[in-house]
């Protein structure tokens, strides 16, 4: 029996198919055509260095800078510079985490330490620190604790900013619910607070590893015999372009794998989201 | 447990929030309180429970409190306020953490907490894979685990769609029945408190007030029979008569003091 409470159908010849109108936009990821586009550019750049058209004075071949990278390897220079760098940027990131995490929980828990700190923090943070490290070599010499320092002043007040902001950022209900069941202070911070505020910390350590990287090659070139920043100098010094873009090439995988281990230490961590 | 509230006020900054609240919570009670947007129903509870403390009165409990009590006022909150980073289990375990107990008892209550609330096979779930209603199982299940005298309840509720909400109240009911805590409960929702109270405290709107208390004598399992629906039904109008003109101007306010629409 046909139901006559809805309307008859009209007759099929009047129906036509809806407008699609959603496409576009979508956030897929391509990886096999990235990874095509970078052997693109390197081939594009072989060839232009090898028919003429760039000097390779100016920007050698990637073939030339891979073969220099491989002499670094083998001839042993590569990890004495390298060596150097890591504990200069290891050491200075460690110590400018480690205070800006203190100070940041300070500032983040007692009224009086944010108040004061806010205030110098905010005067501090503008300046590049760079411009500070002949005054740091004055103080503390030419050697390494120049160099740690100005990295870890560098790695500081980001850290500070960041651990700040992410315990600002822990929904107050959390610490009330906490309270509401008799934790004590102490347990609070650890099990509340600072699990809150991590996905902020580690957020400020992308942050603060790619400083630290920029400040150790410029501290190196201010004043240093080895490391890749004075590497890079002496290369260039000596219109050693292969040589050069070997050692920038080993500072960008440097940072590829810092940023890897970040990823991977994220993922660990903050499963939860 | 039993509990009194005597003459407490709050306000905030100017604003002010309560305003001489007095009554009284019976041993194994179920209070329900009611009352219009903003008129300090979150603030009462936060006085009762601790962690607000009222600009004047006090709050006082007496009684006998469960031996095995770690947290005799507890509270259920309205956003569940679940710890995103733990899992169902380490959820309700906070409350005992910084007790000494013997590891098998801790675990025994767990066990226990999670069984009562039909959370036993998603102890290794996250927060954020839970549904709405689950979550709120978990903040129970929290809340069991302290073994409370008495439970301090924000709208428990209201951040749940219908039908669950539906079904999480016949849960709470079913473990008042047995239980016999003495219960705080605010909500917004008539039928939940018809269905719920034995005394409902209708509070005025800001700066609030004790309106009205009316008490409920029909026993809560009754209530869902049919015969009862003419009596509630009835009770229903009455509250709603009492808070139907309050809400209309409560909800024509703005939110904060500053907002310079303020009459109060
Ligand atoms: N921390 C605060 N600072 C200033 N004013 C506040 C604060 N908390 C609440 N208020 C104000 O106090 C009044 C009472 O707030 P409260 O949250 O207790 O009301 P409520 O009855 O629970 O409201 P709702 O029904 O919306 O949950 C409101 O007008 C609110 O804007
Ligand atoms: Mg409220």
């Amino acid at each position: 029996m046909p139901d006559d409470r809805i309307a008859p159908a009209a007759a099929a010849s009047d129906l036509r198919d809806i407008e699609f109108r959603g496409g576009g936009f979508q956030a897929a990821a391509r990886p096999g055509a990235a990874l095509f586009f970078f052997v693109l550019i390197l081939a594009v750049w072989e060839l232009a260095v090898r028919e003429g058209w760039l000097n390779p004075i100016f920007l050698p071949a990637p073939s030339s800078a891979m073969r220099a990278l491989w002499e670094l390897t083998v001839s042993g220079l590569l990890w004495k510079h390298l060596g150097v760098s890591l504990l200069r940027i290891g050491a200075g990131w460690a110590l400018g985490s480690m205070f800006g995490i203190l100070v940041g929980v300070g500032m983040g828990i007692w009224s009086l330490a944010r108040s004061l700190g806010l205030a110098v923090v905010s005067a501090l943070f503008p300046i590049p620190k760079i411009a500070l490290l002949p005054l740091f070599i004055l103080w503390l010499g030419i050697g390494e604790q120049s160099k740690i320092a100005i990295i870890a002043l560098g790695v500081f007040f980001p850290t500070t900013i960041a651990v700040y902001n992410g315990i600002d950022a822990v929904p107050r209900n959390l610490i009330r619910m906490a309270q509401s069941f008799g934790v004590p202070m102490t347990a609070i911070v650890r099990k509340v607070i600072l699990p809150g505020a991590l996905p902020s910390i580690l957020a400020g350590f992308r942050i603060t590893t790619s400083i630290s990287l920029i400040l150790l090659v410029a501290a190196e070139m201010i004043g240093a015999e080895y490391g890749i920043g004075a590497f890079i100098l002496q290369a260039g010094n000596l219109m050693q372009t292969d040589q050069l873009l070997a050692g920038v090439a080993v500072l960008s995988v440097l940072g590829l794998a810092v940023s890897a281990l970040l990823t991977r230490l994220e993922r660990r961590l903050l499963r939860w989201r | 447990m039993e509990l009194a509230v005597d003459a407490v006020s709050h306000r905030y900054g100017a604003v002010v929030a309560l305003d001489e609240i007095s009554l009284r919570v019976a041993p194994g009670e179920f209070l329900v309180i009611i009352g219009p947007s903003g008129c300090g129903k979150s603030t009462l509870l936060g006085i009762i429970g601790g962690i607000l403390a009222p600009s004047a009165g006090r709050v006082r409990v007496g009684g006998a409190v469960p031996s095995d009590c770690l947290n005799p006022i507890t509270y259920i909150f309205q956003d569940f306020a679940l710890l995103p980073w733990r899992t169902v289990e380490g959820n309700v375990a906070l409350p005992l953490e910084h007790h000494r107990l013997p590891e098998a008892a801790r675990a025994a209550r767990i066990a226990d907490a999670l069984a009562r609330t039909g959370l036993t096979e998603f102890r290794g779930a996250f927060p954020k894979q839970l549904s709405g209603g689950m979550r709120q199982r978990v903040g129970i299940a929290r809340a069991l685990a302290a073994r409370p005298a008495m439970l301090l309840m924000d709208e428990p509720l209201s951040a749940l769609d219908a039908q669950t909400r539906e079904l999480l109240m016949e849960d709470l009911l079913a473990l008042w029945l047995r239980e016999r805590l003495g219960v705080v409960y605010v909500t917004h929702n008539l039928t939940e408190a018809l269905r719920l109270a034995d005394r409902i405290v209708v509070l005025s709107r800001r700066p609030g007030r004790i309106r009205e208390i009316v008490s409920i004598e029909m026993p809560q399992a009754e209530r869902g029979r049919p015969e009862a629906q003419v009596e509630i039904a009835r009770l229903h109008d009455r509250l709603w008569q009492l808070i139907k003109s309050e809400a209309q101007v409560a909800e024509r306010e703005l939110t904060t003091a500053d907002g310079g629409g303020d009459d109060a």
